[in-house]
């Protein structure tokens, strides 16, 4: 039969088992294409995003990797409107049925998980494809090299952004004066009093709270730059944007899409010897790792124990009913307080670990610390939460970085091979207030060199 | 009701990913030509046996941004169950022993990205800022011979030069064209006759006398270094002459003729005379190496701890060196404590400018020896 007949029918059988269960994928386009394209894909997020060396080294070690069969990648979903899902050529039609039915329930999250509701869906290959455009205009009109320097600068700190535009605080709002009176108004005299005492507040302080979308303060303050540059910074924000809410959920995610794709194929009546390719894939797939969280074994764990704990539960029979409220409020963060509990923790063996001498030993295994420390280490998307403090600093201009200290210490090295990247963007000396070796320290670049100073302890 | 499509499109012209890993390989060769001086006595590379891949470290090609220290905190794992604390997951491989030097102690070993690149690009690389100086032009034409290349097929000849095999072949097709298969009936229009062409061609050839100095004070550092001097040298000179011979010498107080394989792992004990090396490079030459048939590159490596009353002995051996070879060149490898030798300052009175002398103290001194020693210099 052909191969493409033959998958569409499996693609309808699947979606309307998927149907059933209730998840609503809202179609899906498949795509069969070989090996390097959907690497090129995996590598940079998106068939349609612009172009830079980055992108082809991670394309390279993908690609290698797959060429000497260290790993492979089975399901390359983009969150799009309908989504788009490849599969790989040359895949046997039991590995392709799993990644639709994966792929399936990918799709149902990204429409109702709640962090996904600003995603323009409709729209993002195209927008990306404009911006990839953009980029080769303006590689056009100023030099390859040129842009592929801002873009070095712009990807080093990417993360760096408002996620949400709910977090972002808008124009009109700052100028905003003061709320309307309400009879609990002396209670927020208490609280002045307290922040009166060391700065009476310099009336036009930029930024005038902490901010922390660093590329949004830079791409408006930044001294020098120009209208290309500034479009560049706009659009990497804005892609960064697009897949932060992914960055944010995929324990969630894999753990729901295996979940579904589980219980799906347990439904199709598979022949004897696609049932053991079958049983094989699913091992595989969720195979502990020692030293990372596989997000596909951990989250479908806790899927599967909430949706007992709350069939269970006094009022009984609510599990599924449950697991739809799970996947449409919570992100990994949540997902993993709220529902990792201390059964689960000794039922996956989870640990923590850290380097001692030259050694990674296995430190802790008391559930609570485990995962609170899994928890925080998902804070901001894996990332340091840096805020901008100030944009005059010293009143010569200069940008001033605060890295939010929760007892991980940044890269030291890593650090001062950053901020001349901050220092390009911003366009005058640069600094950022750390704690390193455990003293508050402020490292500074100053165009010619790096500088560190303690500037307090801890 | 969703839909579900299943399409298959022509992707061989996406070439995105190959274009953008092309570009990373050229920001990968940049790094790699700005960390020569690094890369030119990386131990995997002078040990390596030859035409393969050598994997060479960047320090400069990560993707930096703002991070957590990867070394610090603790991290989240999943045992096969019940893992218990204290147990040990991994262990880093500790720093290899060709990895030494400043900050390596300080960076946490990931933080390599290690490119791959064959030995020849490397060595072109290197080269390129290379020129070989005080080539004698009148050479050229001495050394100039001919040769003649079998190299084509004529049906005209002269018998002893006929093809054998091509004749049959030629009498089987024509045998085969008239409905016959099998050899026989050779006559005149079968036959096939390797034809020459004459050509004249400048052979050069060059030889390097490598000196070393053996005695107790070399140590393996200083033994290193002038084997991945010598390394490099042998490969240079071999892009630019045809035939390079490589004559080893090892020294103490008397020189002798040694092996490759002796040269550079025999230590010996005592004192040291450097004239010894070169009244016997002297009498190499004399005997089997006539200068107007030769390049002649005689090197040096010492740690200068020469006897005080050789140094003058050397000195003027050194000019009469000069004299038959095309260049001569000494390396004082002081080590890390540098403490200026006699040896050396004697050399200084040696005017010729195809008398080079470098001073190296650590492993990313020898490409700059090596430039300095290949560099464009007019002939005084």
């Amino acid at each position: 039969m052909d191969e493409l007949l033959e998958l569409e029918r499996a693609a309808e059988e699947i979606g309307t088992l998927a149907a059933g269960f209730g998840l609503e994928s809202g179609g899906i386009q498949f795509e069969l294409c070989p090996a390097d394209i959907i690497y090129t894909f995996g590598a940079y997020g998106m068939p349609t995003r612009f172009a830079h060396w980055s992108f082809g080294k991670q394309f390279y070690r993908l690609k290698t990797q797959y060429d000497y069969n260290l790993s492979r990648i089975y399901e390359l979903v983009i969150n799009s409107d309908p989504c788009q899902a490849f599969l790989l050529e040359g895949n046997s039609l039991v590995q392709n049925k799993l990644v639709m039915a994966h792929v399936l329930a990918h799709s149902d999250f990204f429409r109702h998980n709640w962090h996904f509701r600003f995603t323009d869906r409709k729209n993002i290959l195209e927008v990306m494809a404009l911006h990839a455009a953009r980029m080769r205009e303006y590689e056009a009109a100023h030099g390859r090299r040129e842009v592929e320097i801002f873009l070095d600068a712009c990807l080093a700190l990417q993360e760096h952004i408002n996620p949400y535009p709910w977090l972002a605080r808008t124009k009109e709002e700052e100028s905003k004066s003061e709320p309307p009176p309400t009879g609990y108004d002396d209670l927020w005299v208490l609280d002045r009093r307290e922040t009166k005492g060391p700065a009476p507040a310099a009336s036009r302080k930029n930024p005038p709270r902490p901010e922390k979308d660093l590329l949004g303060f830079v791409m408006e303050n930044g001294y020098q730059l120009e209208d290309w540059q500034r479009d560049i910074i706009a659009m990497i924000r804005e892609e960064m944007r697009y897949f932060w809410p992914q960055i944010e959920t995929k324990i969630m995610n894999e753990g729901w899409a295996t979940f579904w794709h589980t219980r799906i194929l347990r439904e199709l009546d598979l022949p004897e010897a696609e049932a053991v390719e079958y049983a094989k894939l699913q091992g595989q797939l969720l195979q502990p790792s020692f030293m990372v969280l596989n997000p596909y074994l951990v989250g479908v764990r806790i899927f599967e124990d909430i949706e007992k704990r709350w069939d269970e539960a006094p009022e009984a029979g609510h599990g599924r009913e449950k697991l739809f409220e799970v996947r449409e409020i919570e992100s990994d963060m949540s997902f993993l307080r709220n529902y990792l509990t201390k059964d689960l923790v000794s039922e996956l063996d989870l640990y923590l670990y850290k380097r001692v001498g030259s050694s990674w030993v296995v430190t802790e295994k008391k559930w609570e610390k485990v995962r609170d420390t899994l928890v925080q280490s998902l804070n901001n998307g894996g990332f340091p939460y840096i805020e901008v403090l100030d944009g005059d600093y010293g009143h010569r201009g200069e940008l001033y970085l605060k890295h939010l200290f929760e007892g991980r210490p940044l890269d030291v090295l890593y650090v001062e091979r950053t901020l001349p990247y901050v220092y390009l963007l911003w366009g005058r000396p640069v600094h950022l207030e750390t704690v390193a070796d455990g003293k508050t320290t402020l490292f500074s670049y100053d165009g010619k060199k790096n500088s560190r100073q303690v500037i307090g302890e801890g | 009701m969703a839909s579900f499509l299943v399409s298959r499109d022509d992707w061989s012209l996406h070439r995105k990913g190959y274009i953008d890993q092309q570009r990373h390989q050229e920001k990968v060769r940049d790094a790699i030509r700005d960390n020569l001086a690094d890369i030119v006595s990386e131990e995997s590379i002078i040990m390596s046996d030859g035409n393969k891949i050598i994997k060479v470290p960047i320090r400069s090609l990560q993707e930096y941004r703002f991070r957590f220290d990867p070394g610090q905190g603790e991290h989240a794992g999943q045992g096969q169950g019940d893992t218990q604390p204290g147990q040990v997951l991994g262990t880093e491989p500790g720093p290899g022993p060709g990895k030494g030097g400043a900050g390596a102690g300080s960076e946490p070993g990931f933080d390599y990205y290690e490119a791959e690149i064959t030995l020849d690009e490397l060595a072109d690389m290197i080269f390129e800022d290379l020129r070989l100086p005080h080539l004698k032009d009148k050479r050229a034409e001495d050394l100039e011979n001919i040769s003649y290349y079998f190299n084509d097929i004529r049906r005209a000849g002269l018998m002893g030069n006929l093809d054998r095999k091509r004749t049959l072949l030629a009498n089987l097709r024509r045998n085969a064209m008239h409905g016959q298969a099998g050899i026989g009936g050779i006559s005149r229009e079968d036959m096939r006759f390797k034809t020459w062409i004459e050509s004249r061609q400048a052979h050069t050839n060059a030889v390097i006398l490598a000196m070393m100095d053996t005695s107790g004070s070399m140590g393996n550092f200083e033994k290193y270094i002038a084997r991945s001097f010598f390394f490099w040298m042998v490969r240079f000179l071999r892009s630019k002459y045809e035939r390079v011979k490589v004559v080893f010498i090892a020294h103490h107080t008397q020189a002798k003729e040694v092996t490759e394989e002796e040269f550079f792992t025999r230590g010996e004990s005592g004192g040291t005379r450097c004239s010894s090396a070169y009244q016997l490079a002297l009498k190499i030459i004399e005997e089997r190496y006539p200068p107007h048939d030769y390049n002649i590159y005689p090197f040096h490596f010492s740690d200068g701890d020469n006897l005080p009353s050789d140094n003058d002995l050397c000195v003027s051996l050194v000019q009469k060196l000069l004299e038959v070879t095309n260049m001569v060149g000494y390396g004082e490898i002081s080590g890390p404590f540098y403490r200026g030798s006699s040896l050396m300052q004697s050399f200084r009175r040696v005017k010729d400018p195809r008398f080079v002398t470098v001073t190296i103290k650590d492993k990313t001194d020898v490409y700059p020896a090596l430039q300095k020693f290949f560099s464009e210099k007019e002939l005084a």
